[in-house]
């Protein structure tokens, strides 16, 4: 019982709420990079919290049913069709065995997340089942979807169709405000630094991938141009010498040498996910206490949208 | 040991140990064995590399005043139990061009012969710095000056697996094929890192390792792979 690839699109890889306890080996955290709308496909299917579904980068995705469940696709807005019947995003909708499921590419976003009912049966490494290319662990094989593999899931006859309003859903724009929680080598970037860096406009580099996004704009300059080797957190922001930020995300090396002006407030990063080449972020400075009310508020409020349920 | 903590984003607080390298790497090593036993369901991943330790918490379990509150007095009471030198693992080392290919070259670079090289490479313990770059890929240090060489210009796009390699005065074993750009001098067939069986890895940062060379004959026999 599996949904099976025929076309896996750009890139489409099996993740979850990704590794802890790991770097200690040199593993990356990986997991969904729009943790929100990856939580919400879960939430939608009534699923378990961390439950494995496809992060689709860019779109292109097609796949077949051969068993009878429930999928739901959140993130990005690329176009869901189902046996060539558009169907709405963040909504749950039945499949059954022999169905075709098609996802266009992106109208807006960068990326979705594609969940099916029990989420798929998929046996964690290091406590994952997320897929890092890079270190040949998690999803299936350690690599990226690819036709013809099978994505095993249980079939599912009942479970409610529920759905987020169009209003409550996220809106991807083309800029981004990231806020962000200065420290590591800070007090190596002069004061003129710090303020080109939280007051220029930065373009997101068609380089930009799920270890980091590079960022292009005004060169920042630090008074270093390397450190030892040091752990390196999510959403850290280094300057390499080239002056070109750069935002680590959730498949980055654990240890770097180049320095770091602070780190990008994680509920910002699932936002910047969703950004493409040529987008424009804007930083701003916050304290790690704002930092701490602003992850509360989203635990209490952005994270527990009501949803609907469609009448039968 | 004196500690300096910063706080470096949201979740995350840096803590320096502030010493020379050689005393600092131990205490690093034993601060994140007690770090990961005492903070329970709070802390969510540790890094320690070289003189620094990363610790990354829940920010809706902890605050970061608390957080490094608690890490202070981890550090205390580390301190105090500073015997932890950590174990003493040797690898064994095919040293040979046709396992390193660049064995021949950093000889000659260095105005030594292959057998000094060998010799000088197996000769010391080198302390584990820092485990990253790719799983079980561990940074040791420091490899005797004579023999230090700067990492390729072009870094390959294949390096084998076990390869034993310099970079500057560091030195590693690849764990698995990748890219690379460190002077390759021999092979080693031990298994660095194990995804399915624990250990993971036979190394952790504070341990030392020692290099014994072996023939041919016996890297074969110990499951090492030559094309």
């Amino acid at each position: 019982m599996s949904l099976r690839v025929v076309r896996p699109g750009v890139l489409s890889l099996l993740q979850d709420g990704g590794r802890r306890g790991v770097h200690r080996l040199g593993l990356a955290t990986a997991g969904a990079l729009d943790h929100e709308a990856y939580l919400y496909c879960n939430r939608l299917l009534q699923n378990p919290a961390h439950s494995t579904a496809i992060e689709i980068t860019a779109g292109g995705l097609q796949l077949q049913a051969q068993v009878d469940t429930f999928i739901c696709l959140t993130g990005a807005a690329m176009p869901l069709s189902i046996n060539d019947a558009a169907c709405d995003g963040w909504t749950v909708h039945r499949v059954c065995a022999g169905d075709s499921i098609h996802v266009d590419y992106a109208v807006s976003g960068a990326r979705a997340y594609l969940g099916v009912a029990d989420g798929f049966a998929v046996t964690p490494v290091f406590g994952s089942t997320a897929t890092v290319v890079r270190e040949g662990l998690g999803g299936l094989t350690g690599a990226a979807l690819a036709a013809g593999d099978a994505l095993p899931c249980p079939a599912i006859t009942r479970r409610r169709r529920l759905q987020l309003s169009v209003a409550e859903r996220p809106r991807y724009q083309r800029q981004l405000t990231v806020r962000v929680v200065p420290g590591y080598q800070q007090k190596h970037f002069s004061r003129i630094e710090q303020r080109r860096f939280f007051g220029a406009p930065f373009e997101v580099s068609p380089h930009s991938d799920r270890m980091g996004y590079r960022l292009i704009g005004p060169p920042v300059a630090c008074d270093i141009t390397a450190i030892p080797s040091e752990g390196i957190c999510a959403g850290a922001i280094q300057i390499p010498p080239d002056g070109q930020p750069i935002v680590l995300l959730a498949d980055r090396q654990t240890i770097g040498g180049y320095p770091k002006i602070g780190a990008a407030l994680g509920l910002d990063t699932a936002r910047m996910a969703q950004l493409t080449a040529g987008c424009v972020v804007h930083f701003a400075p916050i304290t790690p206490a704002t930092a701490r009310r602003a992850l509360q508020l989203a635990q209490r409020f952005t994270y527990q949208r009501l949803l609907q349920e469609i009448p039968a | 040991m004196d500690v300096r903590l910063l706080c470096v984003g949201a979740d995350a607080i840096m803590l320096y140990a502030q010493a020379p390298q050689g005393g600092a790497v131990a205490f690093i090593g034993a601060l994140a064995d007690s770090i990961e036993r005492e903070l329970g369901g709070a802390l969510v991943d540790l890094v320690p590399s070289y003189t620094s330790l990363l610790v990354i918490y829940d920010p809706l379990q902890s605050s970061h005043t608390a957080m490094a509150r608690q890490l202070r007095q981890l550090a205390r009471n580390a301190a105090v139990a500073q015997e932890h030198a950590g174990k003493t693992v040797t690898l064994p080392v095919y040293y040979a061009a046709e396992a390193g290919q660049d064995i021949e070259r950093l000889a000659d670079n260095a105005g030594l012969g292959v057998d000094e090289v060998i010799a000088l490479h197996s000769s010391r313990k080198y302390r584990v710095y820092a485990i990253g770059f790719a799983p079980g890929f561990a940074y040791l240090g420091d490899v005797d000056e004579r023999i230090a060489c700067p990492r390729l210009a072009t870094p390959r796009l294949q390096v084998p697996r076990g390869s034993v390699a310099i970079a500057e005065r560091q030195t590693a074993v690849y764990p698995a094929v990748s890219p690379g750009g460190w002077n390759l001098l021999g092979r080693c067939p031990t298994t660095l890192f194990n995804p399915h069986s624990k250990p993971h890895m036979p190394v952790a940062v504070g341990d030392n390792v020692r290099f014994e060379p072996i023939t041919r004959t016996e890297f074969l026999r110990m499951g090492g792979e030559l094309e």
